[in-house]
């Protein structure tokens, strides 16, 4: 597979104000103006030079084992009664999900920018992980902003992020979860400026964060379709489902498919975390539930009140306990390129379970979302049709969580919570 | 700059710096946070602050206030809580507006602006007798719009501009603003710091006056008669800004009378 290989797709958006239609942009204090300025040359510079490319492709073979496998999920197809299910396997990525392929392209840019102190926010503890391992490797210092609340419900990568030589900051303002967490390192960012680099862990931030997070995601759809092409004989399957946070793994499967024509583009599907039920208003369905306004530099759907008071999100799934999405996934759902539904925290525990069992995988919750919709789709599309699910990250983390939730059944007898 | 019928909002605001520079001060300009510490509490602090104002920022609190330190941000979290929704802040400064002649100035961050809609907002806030502006995560090239509508509702706007900002950025935030120029005193966000902060306040100041003839007033930090002193004798600025530490002292029960009087000692420009 040569397609990771020296170079980083190119895609028409975002403008040269950063937006992607109206979405997007900067609304940051102005202290961070410079930084951002700074941060997109850089970066700039960065992706087109072979060096950088060459360094980044070898971490991504050799360190985190890409490209990851597309693989047929032949006992969940048989169980969907229709497309067949391909799963785009990120969990086996290095650290256990989709975000190491972020962090080590920005922490390599923070290298080259000279900048040694790492900051990172994190919900489910994979971005964090990602992030204190990419420091490691590259002897960087990094300190992690983690809400309390996830602290809690993610106590296995707490532990590994410690291992890892990172620094974890608590925090309990607002929330006490990702929402919280981002502000407070964006706080560290805007106080120690000169010497920090915040490696942020999705599509969402100022620009040029959700383009650059996008870019170096896109691998993940640049293989599917060097992959699709191998095992299928095209490279666009007729559908692609994937969880959305604030969207990094999603994007990083749709982008390259989404600027296709309309008839060549496959379907683009994101499930949104329904928590209790979008109308229960106990969710984190930025798209469903929410409106246009500003949150974490950013313009984009999210969740607030009719006075633009952000509304805590809640999702059963710390990484996508967000009320916000990327600004890239509104501009798809404006324009038709992309569809996002809500999938609740029931379904997706069920999800779980099924997966586990009819596969042998174990899924992170937040991926349980999207083989729940994924389950459906392929049954609606029909034999002869293909669905690839982004596979984001795999479940280790959630397994204390999963089994207090499940406590009293039966069938997971004996597990403790 | 005063005009001859009715001052206007802008007019209102450059008359106040004025007027504290005739006297041979820096203005002092404090900021409270709407609602505290409780809605019924909060207008007898206004009061104390107003009666030592030149002018006066008035925070509309929000859920996630990105440029503020922990005081503010507990601050607004608990007026919120108590129900200090955007119409109440603009209605304590439609109580406050016949009492005071001093410039109220609604600092609030962009999403509650866009969430009534940027025009809506405007009107009320003129209706509501606010002068001016202060929006600190809306740099202005993010939004034309607001200019506009600022200025056919004749409300002042205020950017900011930080240790960080290279002189392109300063020519871009000056030219935006209307009513004054904030300079943050600090990379960093609001209230007090330890240590040696403040050092890179003149040099601050004196590029603003490279690209601006309105007044440029200094905020973040600014605790107590010296750091006010830093602010309005070494580095020359027309106005100091002092939030985190009036919350402090309303949260402590201290005085807030005498921490103003003392603040102000510091913003004489002789001292
Ligand atoms: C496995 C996994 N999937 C998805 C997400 C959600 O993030 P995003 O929407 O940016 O992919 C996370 C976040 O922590 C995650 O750990």
């Amino acid at each position: 597979m040569t397609n990771a290989a020296h170079f980083i797709s190119e895609f028409p958006l975002p403008d040269a104000r950063g937006r992607f239609g109206r979405f997007g942009g900067r609304y940051v204090p102005e202290t961070l103006i410079p930084a951002l300025d700074e941060l997109q040359a850089a970066y700039t510079a960065a992706r087109n030079d072979p060096e950088f490319l060459a360094e980044l492709d070898t971490l991504l073979r050799e360190f985190v084992g890409r490209p990851s496998g597309l693989y047929l999920a032949e006992n969940l197809t048989r169980r969907a009664g229709g497309a067949k299910i391909y799963l785009k396997r990120e969990d086996l990525n290095h650290t256990g999900a989709h975000k190491i392929n972020n962090c080590l392209g920005q922490a390599l840019l923070a290298k080259r920018m000279g900048k040694k102190r790492i900051i990172a926010e994190t919900g489910a503890g994979q971005h964090g992980v990602a992030t204190a391992t990419a420091c490691a490797l590259l002897g960087l210092d990094c300190v992690v902003y983690m809400g309390a609340e996830d602290i809690r419900r993610q106590s296995l990568n707490v532990f590994r992020m410690r291992l890892l030589g990172a620094e974890i900051c608590e925090v309990t303002s607002g929330t006490s979860t990702l929402k919280d967490a981002t502000n407070e390192a964006i706080r560290d960012w805007v106080t120690n400026v000169r010497s920090t680099f915040y490696i942020l862990g999705s599509v969402v931030g100022p620009h040029p964060y959700p383009a650059m997070v996008r870019d170096f995601q896109s691998v993940i759809g640049e293989e599917v379709k060097v992959q699709m092409q191998a095992l299928e004989g095209r490279s666009a399957p007729d559908a692609i489902v994937a969880c959305v946070g604030g969207g990094s793994n999603a994007i990083g499967i749709f982008a390259p498919f989404a600027y296709l024509p309309p008839e060549q583009r496959p379907r683009l599907i994101g499930t949104e975390a329904a928590g209790e039920g979008v109308h229960t208003g106990r969710h984190a369905a930025s798209v469903a539930g929410g409106k246009v306004g500003v949150l974490h530099g950013s313009m984009m759907y999210l969740m607030s009140d009719p006075e633009g008071q952000i509304i805590p999100a809640h999702s059963i799934s710390a990484g996508l306990d967000y009320p916000g999405i990327g600004p890239e996934h509104c501009y798809y759902s404006t324009e038709g390129m992309a569809e996002y539904v809500p999938v609740t925290d029931a379904e997706a525990l069920d999800a779980l379970q099924l997966l586990a069992r009819e596969e042998g995988i174990i899924p992170a919750l937040e991926t349980a979302h999207a083989i729940h919709y994924a389950m459906i789709l392929a049954a609606e599309l029909g034999t002869g049709k293909t669905v690839v699910v982004n596979l984001s990250g795999r479940g280790d983390k959630d397994v204390a969580e999963v089994a207090r939730l499940l406590k009293g059944i039966e069938s997971l007898g004996g597990v403790e919570a | 700059m005063t005009v001859v019928d009715k001052p206007s909002r802008v007019g209102r605001i450059h008359a106040a710096f004025e007027r504290a520079a005739s006297e041979g001060r820096a203005a002092l300009i404090p900021y409270m946070t709407a609602g505290y510490p409780d809605q019924e509490g909060f207008p007898a602090v206004a009061q104390e602050l107003l009666k030592r104002a030149d002018l006066m920022e008035i925070g509309l609190p929000y859920s996630d206030p990105l440029g503020d330190g922990p005081v503010i941000q507990k601050a607004g979290e608990q007026a919120i809580l108590q129900g200090t929704s955007t119409r109440r802040t603009l209605q304590f400064v439609k109580e406050l507006r016949p009492t005071t002649d001093v410039p109220l100035l609604i600092m609030t961050y962009i999403n509650p602006v866009y969430a009534v809609g940027p025009e809506e907002f405007m009107r009320l806030a003129a209706d509501a007798g606010v002068d001016g502006l202060i929006l600190p995560d809306l740099p202005p090239d993010q939004d034309d719009e607001i200019r506009d509508l600022a200025t056919r509702y004749g409300l002042g706007l205020t950017f900011l501009i930080a240790p960080t900002s290279t002189p392109a950025r300063v020519q871009i935030v000056t030219e935006a603003c209307t009513a004054f120029v904030y300079a943050v005193s600090v990379t960093g966000v609001t209230g007090a710091r330890e240590g040696g902060a403040l050092n890179e306040v003149p040099a601050l100041v004196a590029l603003a006056r490279q690209h601006t003839t309105l007044p440029v007033a200094v905020g973040f930090g600014v605790k107590d008669a010296l750091t006010a002193r830093k602010v309005a004798v070494d580095a020359d600025a027309d106005g100091v800004v002092v939030g985190s530490a009036f919350i402090a002292a309303v949260k402590a029960g201290q005085d807030l009378g005498a921490l103003a009087d003392d603040i102000k000692g510091g913003c004489v420009k002789g001292g």
